[in-house]
C-alpha cells in the first residue's frame, strides 16, 4: 500500500476498534440483567436441586410401605405428609420429579435433535429431501399428539413392557410426537437464512454443504433452537404428567408427579387430603413455568444480531 | 499464454410469466492476467448477473432456473460445464468475489477471525492453528489494527469500511487468480472508498492477480480499470482501453454516461443526465436497444440491431454511427 494510504488507513481504523468480549459473556451479563429470567432459572434450578440432591437427605425412600403411617397429614416427621400406603409423599415428589425431569430433559434432547437435523436438511437441501421430511412430519402434525400419545400408551400396556423400561419408552414417545413442529419451524428459518448474501458469499467462498450447514446455517439458529428446547421441556414434562395421569405414561410403583396426581384422583383425597396432590401439581406448575420464563430471558439475550 | 477469462457469447434468459428477460444477451468478454477490466452500466443491465454466472451463482441458485448459453472459460476450463464438486474448488481457491454489502455479506454468528480460517481450512488444508495465524496476519494486511482482537469480534461491531477490508482478507486469502469485485465500493462513502480501491489495487500489483470490477461509478473505473467494458440492456454496447474510451467515447450511451459526469471546479446548475428510461427487458424488438434515449438517433435503429464491431485500436462499439455502409448510405 503507499504511504499515504497506509497513514489513512490506520487512521481510519485506530479509534474505532471495538471493546472485545464474547458473545456468551455479553450474553450473561444481560441475562443477570433479566429479573423475571433469573427468577425462572433459580426455580429451575431449585427444583432440580431440590429432586435430585433432596432425596439424598430424606430419612425415607420412595416405595417403603408403612401401613402404621396412612393418610397422615403433615407432621415434623412428614412434612408432606403420607399417602395411602404409608409412603412419605415430601420423598415421592422429590423422586418423583427425577423421573419427570429427566423424561421432560431427555425427550426435549431427542426431539430437538431431530427435529432441526431434519428441519435443516429440507430447507436447505430442498426438493425431495425436503418433501419426504416435510410430508413425514405433516403425516405426524395431522394426528393430535395428545390421542397419539394415548394409543402409543395403551399399546405400551398390552405389551406388557416393563415398568423399568417405560420411562425410556415415554422418553421416544414425546420426540416422536415432538418433533415435526420443531422441524418445520427450523426448515422455515433455513429458507429464509439460505438466501441471505452471506450463505452466497460461503457458496462463493467454495465451502462444502457440509460446512455450510453446520457452520453457517447451525449457528444462526441457536437462538430459535434454545427457545423451542427450553419450551419443548415444559411441554415434555406436561405431556409426560397427562400421561402419567391418564395411566398411560410412566407406571406406578415408579412415581412421577403426574401419576401422583392420578392416585389422589378420587372425591376423598380430593376434599381430604389435599397434600397428596397439590405437592406434585404445584411441582409441574412452577417447573414448567420457571422454564418458559427463562426459556424466553434466553432468547432476548441470545441473538447476537444487533437490537433494534 | 492464453487469457485467464473468456466469456464468450453468454447468455442468461429468465422465464418469467409475462416473457423472457434477456438479463445477459450474447455477452462476450476477456480477461486477462494481470488486468483490470469493468464492467460499467446502469442498474439491471446485467452487470452483475454476468458476475454471478461466472461465479456458477445462477442457476443453482432459483428454483425455476434460467436458460444459460454460451461458454465462460477459465484457465481453459469451461465454468458452466463443471460439476459441483469442481466448481468449489475453483470458487474461493481460484476465483474469489467481493459483494456489494460488506454487511450482510458476512454471517452475523460467527467471529471474524472464524470467517477467513475457512477458505483457508478448505483450500488451503491448513491446519486450525495455522489457518488462525494466517487470518490474524490478513486482517494486519488489509490494514486494521489489533487483528487479533478484530478476530474475535463480530461483523455488527464492526464499521462498513472495516468489514469490506475483511471480504478483501477473505477473497484474497488463498491468492486467487481473478477477483471479482461487484459493486465494491457503493456501500462505503467516498474517504473508504479511496481506500479500499487503493488496498486493491495493491494487492493485484503483488500477486498478478486479475480483477474483474463491477461498478457504475465513473470514477472507479477511471481509477482502477485498465480494460472498461460499457454494457445497457443485457448487451455490451461498446468496449476499450480506459483511456481511449474516456478520451474518445464513440458509443451515443458512453458519452452520455461521459457527460453525466459532475467536473470537478466547474459550476454547473444541473448535472446533465441521459434523458428517458433504460426500456422494459419483457418489450425489447430487434433494434439499438439505446435508441429510445438516443441523441443521434436514426431510422435504421429503431429496426436493426448493431453488431459489436473494432473500430479504432483495441476497442470495439455496438452503433450503426459506425457501421460505414450505412452512414455513408
Amino acid at each position: 500500500m503507499s504511504t499515504i494510504g497506509s497513514e489513512i488507513t490506520k487512521a481510519g481504523t485506530a479509534g474505532t476498534a471495538p471493546v472485545r468480549s464474547s458473545m456468551w459473556r455479553q450474553a450473561a451479563r444481560r441475562l443477570l440483567k433479566n429479573r423475571l429470567a433469573m427468577l425462572g432459572l433459580a426455580v429451575v434450578v431449585f427444583m432440580f436441586a431440590f429432586c435430585f440432591i433432596g432425596p439424598l437427605f430424606s430419612p425415607y425412600t420412595d416405595n417403603k410401605i408403612h401401613l402404621a403411617q396412612m393418610n397422615k397429614p403433615p407432621s415434623p416427621q412428614h412434612w408432606l405428609g403420607t399417602d395411602a400406603l404409608g409412603r412419605d409423599v415430601l420423598t415421592r415428589v422429590m423422586q418423583a420429579g427425577r423421573i419427570s425431569l429427566t423424561v421432560g430433559l431427555a425427550s426435549m434432547v431427542l426431539s430437538v435433535f431431530i427435529g432441526s437435523l431434519l428441519g435443516a436438511i429440507a430447507g436447505y437441501f430442498r426438493g425431495i429431501c425436503d418433501q419426504i421430511i416435510m410430508r413425514l412430519a405433516d403425516l405426524l402434525l395431522t394426528i393430535p399428539g395428545l390421542p397419539l400419545l394415548f394409543i402409543l400408551g395403551a399399546l405400551l400396556s398390552d405389551w406388557k413392557v416393563p415398568t423399568e423400561y417405560r420411562m425410556y419408552i415415554v422418553m421416544l414417545m414425546l420426540s416422536l410426537v415432538n418433533w415435526p413442529g420443531l422441524a418445520r419451524m427450523v426448515r422455515g428459518e433455513v429458507l429464509s437464512l439460505r438466501e441471505r448474501e452471506f450463505m452466497q458469499a460461503a457458496t462463493v467462498l467454495g465451502l462444502r454443504n457440509r460446512r455450510k450447514l453446520f457452520n453457517h446455517l447451525l449457528p444462526n439458529l441457536v437462538p430459535l433452537i434454545i427457545v423451542i428446547a427450553s419450551l419443548n421441556v415444559g411441554g415434555a414434562i406436561l405431556s409426560e404428567s397427562v400421561l402419567s395421569f391418564f395411566g398411560l405414561g410412566v407406571m406406578p410403583p415408579t412415581p412421577t408427579w403426574g401419576n401422583m396426581i392420578d392416585s389422589a384422583n378420587n372425591m376423598i383425597d380430593f376434599q381430604k387430603r389435599p397434600w397428596l396432590w397439590i405437592p406434585p401439581g404445584f411441582s409441574i406448575f412452577a417447573t414448567v413455568i420457571a422454564i418458559n420464563i427463562f426459556g424466553d430471558g434466553l432468547r432476548d439475550v441470545l441473538d447476537p444480531r444487533p437490537r433494534k | 499464454m492464453s487469457d485467464l477469462l473468456e466469456i464468450d457469447r453468454l447468455k442468461v434468459y429468465f422465464d418469467t410469466r409475462e416473457g423472457t428477460v434477456k438479463a445477459v444477451d450474447d455477452v462476450s468478454l476477456r480477461v486477462r492476467r494481470g488486468e483490470t477490466v469493468c464492467i460499467v452500466g446502469e442498474s439491471g443491465c446485467g452487470k452483475s448477473i454476468t458476475a454471478m454466472s461466472i461465479m456458477g451463482l445462477v442457476g443453482s441458485n432459483a428454483a425455476a432456473g434460467p436458460f444459460v448459453d454460451g461458454q465462460i472459460r477459465f484457465d481453459g476450463r469451461n465454468l458452466l460445464r463443471l460439476d459441483r464438486n469442481e466448481l468449489r474448488t475453483i470458487r474461493g481457491r481460484e476465483i474469489a468475489m467481493i459483494f456489494q454489502e460488506p454487511m450482510t455479506s458476512l454471517n452475523p454468528v460467527l467471529p471474524i477471525g472464524e470467517q477467513i480460517m475457512e477458505p483457508l481450512i478448505e483450500h488451503l488444508k491448513l491446519s486450525r492453528k495455522a489457518a488462525r495465524a494466517r487470518a490474524i496476519e490478513l486482517i494486519r494486511k488489509v490494514g486494521i489494527s489489533r487483528p487479533e482482537q478484530i478476530a474475535k469480534s463480530y461483523p455488527h461491531e464492526l464499521s462498513g469500511g472495516m468489514l469490506q477490508r475483511i471480504m478483501i482478507a477473505i477473497a484474497i486469502s488463498c491468492n486467487p487468480k481473478l477477483l471479482i469485485a461487484d459493486e465494491p465500493t457503493t456501500a462505503l462513502d467516498v474517504t473508504i472508498q479511496a481506500q479500499i480501491l487503493d488496498m486493491m489495487r495493491q494487492f493485484k500489483a503483488d500477486s498478478n492477480m486479475s480483477i474483474l470490477l463491477i461498478t457504475h461509478d465513473l470514477g472507479v473505473v477511471a481509477e482502477m480499470a485498465d480494460y472498461v467494458v460499457v454494457m445497457y440492456s443485457g448487451k455490451v454496447v461498446e468496449e476499450g482501453e480506459v483511456v481511449e474510451l474516456f478520451t474518445n467515447p464513440k458509443h451515443p450511451y458512453t458519452r452520455g454516461l461521459l457527460k453525466s459526469k459532475p467536473v470537478i471546479n466547474q459550476r454547473q446548475d444541473e448535472l446533465y443526465s441521459i434523458p428517458g428510461q433504460v426500456p422494459n427487458p419483457l418489450e425489447l424488438r430487434p433494434s439499438c436497444y439505446f435508441h429510445e434515449r438516443c441523441e443521434r438517433c436514426m431510422d435504421v435503429c429503431r429496426t436493426r440491431e448493431p453488431r459489436l464491431r473494432e473500430v479504432g485500436d483495441n476497442g470495439k462499439v455496438a452503433c450503426w454511427l459506425y457501421e460505414e455502409a450505412v452512414v455513408h448510405a
